[in-house]
């Protein structure tokens, strides 16, 4: 997608509940996006964080250096590791109407959009769940959401992010684990669907 | 050739402290610096600093053992938060007096009463009389640079005394940024060795330190210690600039953003700055004439080059992210209005914020700058307080 910021920046804020790995996934673009030399943060809220409680994590990628040290209250971009939250949080708070919104769901975009009456954004959705659950072994999203995110924006090449992700899970994995956080990557590239 | 890392700010005073490689280091955790020490700590373990890495009971112990190693001939450094800081304060007024050139990275937080882990400025700005020169850091990258240049600032012989270089709690600790990294050998080669004036081992130049010092002459030694930190203006923009050829950035005791022209300045030190040069430049966008002076330097304090850059406009509003109870105004606003004293009558808005880490986004900013340019804040404003 084509950034419209000042110094072609995208904002992207990410919705998930503790454990589900929003944090790591917003720092994670934000090294990628470094290491294929652009400018970037990763943060999230923190709160008194606990499993599952809602969490935001937030990634900003430019070209230019990144003045901004508040969270993003206009996003390009949301990602939603956990359906149940459009319940109680309003994910698309800021998100313009060309913006996208990306959510871990069974549901196809247009099931999701009529479920929760959602107007604005154009909508995408993957089962980050069960991709995680056959290729990782745990229900943790946040990597096949990554592939997710790279498929349908654009923002960084598929090849690059799956480097960063074996030289960075290398000191706290096993090979298995890596591996399927490999797969989980590029198959969400490959099933993520649009509106 | 400099490396460009994805660090948090933590992460990037740790690795500063790597390159420093200092003799000693007294360590104690506290949210949000524990991940500083916590990755300095992991280098000693690696073998990849010669530093004698003291882990202490408290942080009253921590400034402590870095006075005592400090007035030994050591190079010293440590790291601190919030409650830490404030547990240390008797000894951190001590290390100043002594004049012992410690150098100390404060990852600012609210103090408790209530319990806070976030991001304001009453930890250091409580502080602000104890006697050590202090750094604010906009981003990752100058709590990095301000790391390194605090060393040479520190050992100066003219100066000599300890400095205190903040980053903001979590905004800055806790966030992924981009950040260029020196060469090793370019950092130990701008810090140089450390030879002390008067080390406390040199047994063949017996020295005594912290002696009783009564109506004879502390007066004297407080007078010397002022003295000291006037000799810090001179010696701070030497070093800023020397860094700066170095480095390629540039320092200044304070920054000018879109000053010079500008109908209304707002001042402000810290991560709000970066947030605040976007708020500007959206103002200007818009036809308003804003701009920014951004401190660097808290103490000493730049009252005479302060008065140059405001003096200009026709407004000031300034930024406090702490609370001076019972004062007029936030310590930033308090500087500021006592530079300006019998030099200007232009009016000095006070805006407090941020306090336990309260948000300040973009449009918070802006609507301070339009409020004071028409002339419709109070002298003291609250921005987001329910």
């Amino acid at each position: 997608m084509k950034p419209m910021k000042p110094g072609n920046m995208l904002e992207i804020r990410w919705h998930g509940r503790g454990g589900q790995g929003a944090k790591t996934a917003a720092d994670f673009i934000a090294s990628c996006s470094i290491k294929e030399g652009k400018y970037s943060q990763g943060f999230p809220d923190y709160g008194p964080e606990r499993m599952g409680a809602p969490i935001r994590g937030f990634t900003r990628i430019s070209e230019e250096p990144i003045r901004l040290h508040c969270p993003i209250d206009r996003p390009d971009i949301v990602v939603v590791l956990d359906e149940t939250i459009l319940d109680s949080v309003d994910v698309t708070a800021g998100l313009p109407d060309d913006g996208v919104l990306i959510v871990n769901t069974q549901d196809s975009p247009g099931d999701l959009r009529r479920k929760h009456g959602i107007e604005a954004a154009r909508i995408y959705t993957l089962d980050a769940t069960k991709i995680a659950f056959d290729e990782i072994g745990r229900p943790i999203p946040n990597t096949p959401m990554v592939g997710a995110l790279v498929k349908i924006t654009g923002i960084l090449g598929l090849d690059g992010v799956i480097e960063v992700l074996k030289e960075e899970f290398k000191p706290k994995f096993n090979e298995s684990i890596i591996e399927g956080n490999l797969k989980a990557v590029r198959r969400a590239y490959e099933e993520v669907r649009g509106e | 050739m400099a490396k460009v890392r994805a660090l948090t700010g933590n992460h990037a005073v740790s690795e500063a402290m790597r390159q420093i490689d200092p003799d000693v280091v007294a360590c104690y955790p506290i949210t949000p610096q524990t991940e500083l020490m916590q990755k300095f700590a992991d280098f000693y373990a690696d073998g990849l600093v010669r530093t004698e890495l003291i882990c202490v009971e408290s942080e009253h112990s921590a400034m402590s053992a870095s006075v005592g190693a400090s007035a030994a001939g050591a190079r010293v450094m440590t790291a601190t938060a919030a409650n830490g800081l404030a547990l240390m304060w008797e000894i951190v007024y001590i290390a100043a007096s002594t004049r012992l050139p410690i150098t100390m990275t404060v990852v600012n937080r609210a103090l408790s009463a209530p319990i806070n882990i976030h991001c304001d400025h009453s930890d250091s700005m409580g502080c602000r009389d104890t006697g050590w020169i202090q750094l604010y850091a906009e981003n990752s990258q100058e709590a990095y640079d301000h790391a390194i240049m605090a060393v040479r600032i520190a050992e100066h012989p003219d100066v000599l005394l300890p400095v205190m270089s903040m980053l903001d709690g979590f905004i800055l600790s806790h966030t992924m940024e981009r950040v260029e990294i020196l060469e090793d050998e370019q950092v130990k080669a701008f810090i140089g060795d450390y030879t002390p004036l008067y080390p406390l081992l040199d047994v063949d130049n017996p020295v005594t330190y912290g002696p009783l010092d009564l109506q004879d002459y502390y007066f004297e030694h407080k007078r010397q210690q002022i003295g000291a930190m006037e000799n810090a203006r001179v010696v701070i923009p030497e070093i800023f600039a020397e860094y700066g050829n170095l480095s390629g950035r540039e320092f200044d005791i304070f920054e000018r953003y879109k000053s010079d022209d500008a109908e209304v300045i707002l001042v402000c030190l810290g991560s709000t700055a970066g947030t605040a040069k976007v708020a500007i430049d959206e103002l200007r966008a818009g036809g308003i004439k804003a701009g920014l002076v951004k401190l660097r330097v808290f103490r000493p304090f730049p009252h005479g080059e302060l008065v140059e850059a405001l003096s200009g406009a026709r407004a000031i509003a300034v930024l406090d992210r702490s609370a001076s109870f019972g004062a007029e105004g936030g310590p930033i606003h308090a500087e500021i209005r006592s530079a300006l004293y019998g030099r200007t009558d232009i009016p000095v808005y006070d805006y407090i914020y941020g306090l336990g880490g309260r948000n300040i986004f973009v449009d918070d900013i802006k609507n301070v700058i339009n409020l004071a340019l028409e002339g419709k804040a109070g002298e003291m404003n609250y921005i987001g307080v329910r």
